[in-house]
């Protein structure tokens, strides 16, 4: 089972490698981390997706809180939520394909953002499958890069996961 | 109050109420060995390696429950110091250790003696930190102490450049008194609702064990442990960890459980309904195979960490608290609830477990001509009338020392369970004598094990610490001259401790006696002239059956009914 857990800690140096060390430690996987800081400072929030039972999961979840770093955590896949990954594709584009491809990135409300002779960059966001159906209709000759940055989520409603 | 760094350093450890620190000299710590040298409330400790630092720092904590500290280098000081700490860690003991670092503009050039001690020590601490700034040590040593004693205690490093404790930059100091972390709030009492859960199935329960482990030593619980048994009239084991938490004489006491436990405590496990574990958490070495662990039981689990519930077994009713508080509060439901215990089921239930004790799983051979390892530890109990602190090695000796010495009190039995760490018993004892030095105190240990720490035995002469050292001497490693005769059909593959040295004038040249023993008739007396010897380091030097095993014996991956017992059992 997939399950994203989104987790709110102190900004400290080394506090993104207690929990990559810890991963590797204990043998979890990490499917995608993202991290950056929050609107405090002091705190930097991360969205981590992990495949385990739901055992391995409640240990996972159990582990992350005993790190003195973190501050809270929340595992997403548990309520409703909303769940955005940022994708940068390069593709091929040369003139032959520009309109079959304008209209795709048109279709999955992506951007075009770079232009050459030869090439698009395409800036996308959505879900993690949109993102994939996305690389999936572009004809596989055409894709030179795919860079993407991993879902953040965040919990649907009024609560937050906040101090 | 204006100090520079180093002088902090030192002022944090008195207003932390530490008197004594183990430690070792090296460049990237002679700020604060300068400190130290200027001033009498903290006194240092010199060890000979810093593994034997961050042990009696290890044995001081273990006897007092007060955090122990340890000081050592940068680079080899930090690296030689990891053993220590892994074992803490492994034990959950709370202790500081303050690292030298290379000054902070040098971090990260492959600076002399420098390693990256926070990415080192990460996994094996309860938490690290690097200060990076002079007004920050303070508030990092206030929270070190507290992380490090508080929750599940456990090691936590210090990590100091050099430039941080530069005795000439100066600047106002003042310890905190309190200190109140966002991050980290160990839970101080358990859910009420879930302690009467977990009494209404004490009292329905017809086959019930109670099985403690180190938590009960480490929340120093043991009173309302024994108030809580005796209220019950259950059985009650405990793991390696735990022993003298509950006194090893009384009667409901089954005996150590697990890989070496007394066959009444593992059977009586695999035949209950109930088992209320407190403080202990589900080891290998104490379940066997999983699957196989319990089979009929429901299970109560009391940790403070919430992480060691559910981790190994599954659990009916989890109690997240810390030991001492949910025992109060279960004698509280015990008091208020309408039913008792199921006296006539129980007395049954007593009557079983008094059959698996006909078995005498713990019987040898008391009429050897060769010294038998299980005679000279219940020989060590009789001459310390069973009041030692007894630090151990790692081993079948270990092993001897848990089954046969009977420990009556908390907090008098040290020894390395989670790490397993050979090596320890020497330092450890020199840390627990630093804090008891009225009371005496034991080292039981292995030819094998005593080599991997031996140099401490100077550092007991420079600071006169009269360990008792008791030497198994059996001539081989000889845990794993067992597991190779049941296992490996007796191929004896590199367990065989050739080129012993003589351990009598090895303790001499130390400035210390050292007798040999190697008849079964001299064992009480020598241990007694050893023992009269109140201000002298004795090391006896016991030559035992090398072919003794350790009985009863669950191979890894069995049940803990399908025990190999020693030849002597039987049941009768
Ligand atoms: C050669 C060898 C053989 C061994 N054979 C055996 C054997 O036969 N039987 C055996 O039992 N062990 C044996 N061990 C030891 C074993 O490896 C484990 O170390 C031991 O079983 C763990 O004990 P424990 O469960 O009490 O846990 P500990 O490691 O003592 O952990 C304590 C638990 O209590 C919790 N805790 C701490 N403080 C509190 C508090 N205040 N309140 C509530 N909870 C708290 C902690 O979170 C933790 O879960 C052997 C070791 C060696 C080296
Ligand atoms: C540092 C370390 N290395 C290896 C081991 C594996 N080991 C466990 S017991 C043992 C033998 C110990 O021999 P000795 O100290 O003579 O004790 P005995 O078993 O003979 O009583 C060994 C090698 C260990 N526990 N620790
Ligand atoms: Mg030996």
């Amino acid at each position: 089972m997939r399950h994203i857990i989104s987790i709110l800690m102190e900004n400290e140096a080394g506090a993104l490698s207690r929990v990559a060390g810890l991963f590797s430690a204990r043998g979890y996987n990490i499917e995608s981390l993202t991290v950056a800081p929050t609107e405090d400072t002091s705190l930097s929030r991360m969205t981590l997706v992990t495949n385990g039972s739901e055992e391995i999961v409640e240990q996972i979840t159990k582990q992350l809180n005993k790190l003195i770093d973190v501050v809270k955590l929340v595992e997403l896949t548990e309520g409703p939520h909303i769940e955005r990954e940022m994708m940068l594709i390069k593709l091929k584009a040369e003139r032959a394909h520009r309109a079959e491809i304008t209209s795709l990135v048109e279709i999955f409300r992506g951007r075009i953002i770079d232009v050459t002779d030869t090439s698009y960059i395409v800036e996308m966001t959505g879900s993690v499958s949109k993102l994939d159906a996305f690389i999936e209709a572009v004809h596989e000759d055409l894709v030179v890069e795919v860079v993407r940055t991993g879902p953040s989520g965040i919990a649907r409603g009024p609560k937050s996961l906040g101090v | 109050m204006e100090l520079s760094g180093a002088e902090i350093v030192v002022q944090c450890l008195k207003d932390e109420g530490v008197d004594v620190v183990f430690g070792y000299p090296g460049g990237a710590v002679l700020h604060i060995y300068d400190a130290i040298f200027k001033q009498d409330d903290v006194q240092h400790v010199l060890v000979r390696h810093e593994q034997g630092a961050v042990h009696a720092a290890d044995g001081f904590a273990r006897s007092t429950g007060k955090a122990g500290v340890a000081l050592v280098t940068s680079g080899p000081g930090a690296t030689n110091a990891v053993t220590g700490i892994a074992t803490a860690y492994m034990d959950s003991i709370p202790m500081v250790v303050l690292t030298g670092q290379v000054a902070s503009p040098f971090i990260g050039s492959d600076a002399f003696q420098e390693v990256d001690t926070v990415g080192i020590t990460r996994p094996c601490v309860k938490h690290n930190f690097l200060i990076k700034r002079v007004e920050d040590i303070a508030e990092t040593f206030k929270k070190a102490f507290y992380i490090a004693t508080s929750g599940r205690p456990g090691p936590v490093v210090v990590d100091i450049p050099k430039d941080i404790t530069d005795p000439n930059i100066k600047i106002p100091y003042a310890y905190p008194d309190k200190i109140k972390m966002r991050s980290y709030n160990p839970v101080t009492k358990g859910h009420m609702g879930q302690i009467r859960r977990a009494m209404d199935l004490m009292l329905e329960a017809r086959r019930p064990v109670i099985y403690t482990g180190g938590g009960v030593v480490l929340g120093d619980a043991d009173q309302e442990l024994i108030e809580l048994v005796r209220k019950l009239n259950f059985p009650i084991t405990s793991t390696l960890m735990g022993l003298g938490a509950y006194p090893s004489s009384d009667r409901l006491f089954l005996g150590m459980l697990g890989m070496h436990g007394t066959y009444e405590a593992n059977m009586a496990m695999h035949e209950s309904d109930l088992i209320i574990a407190i403080g202990a958490r589900f080891d290998d070495r104490v379940t066997g195979h999983v699957e196989k662990f319990c089979p009929g039981a429901k299970i109560v689990h009391v940790d403070v960490d919430p992480s060691s519930i559910a981790k190994n077994v599954r659990v009916d009713v989890p109690i997240v608290g810390p030991v001492r508080s949910v025992l109060k509060d279960m004698l509280k439901a015990l008091g208020e609830h309408k039913k008792r215990p199921m006296a006539e089921a129980i007395n049954d239930w007593w009557g079983q477990i008094d059959r698996w004790r006909g078995m005498h799983c713990l019987r040898y051979d008391r009429n050897s001509s060769v010294i038998k390892p299980q005679y000279v530890i219940e020989t060590l109990h009789k001459v310390t009338n069973g009041d030692a602190i007894v630090c151990s090695d790692v081993g079948q000796h270990q092993m001897f020392a848990a089954q046969f010495y009977g420990f009556d009190k908390p907090r008098r039995w040290i020894n390395s369970g989670g790490l397993g760490t050979m090596g320890f018993g020497l330092p450890s004892a020199m840390g627990c004598k630093v804090a008891h030095p009225d009371k005496d105190v034991a080292v039981v240990t292995g030819e094998g094990s005593i080599q991997m720490c031996i140099q401490e035995l100077a550092t007991c002469k420079q600071y006169d610490l009269p360990l008792k050292i008791i030497l198994l001497n059996n001539g081989y490693l000889g845990m794993v001259r067992q597991w190779q005769e049941f296992f490996y059909d007796s191929r004896y593959s590199h367990s065989y401790v050739e080129a012993l040295p003589d351990f009598v004038q090895l303790t001499q040249s130390y400035g210390h006696v050292g007798m040999r023993v190697e008849k079964p008739g001299d064992v009480e007396g020598a241990m007694k002239e050893a023992f009269a010897m109140k201000d002298r380091l004795v090391f006896l030097d016991i030559v035992i059956d090398p072919g003794e095993n350790v009985y009863p014996m669950i191979e890894a991956g069995k049940g803990h009914h399908e025990m190999y017992l020693s030849p002597e059992s039987e049941l009768v």
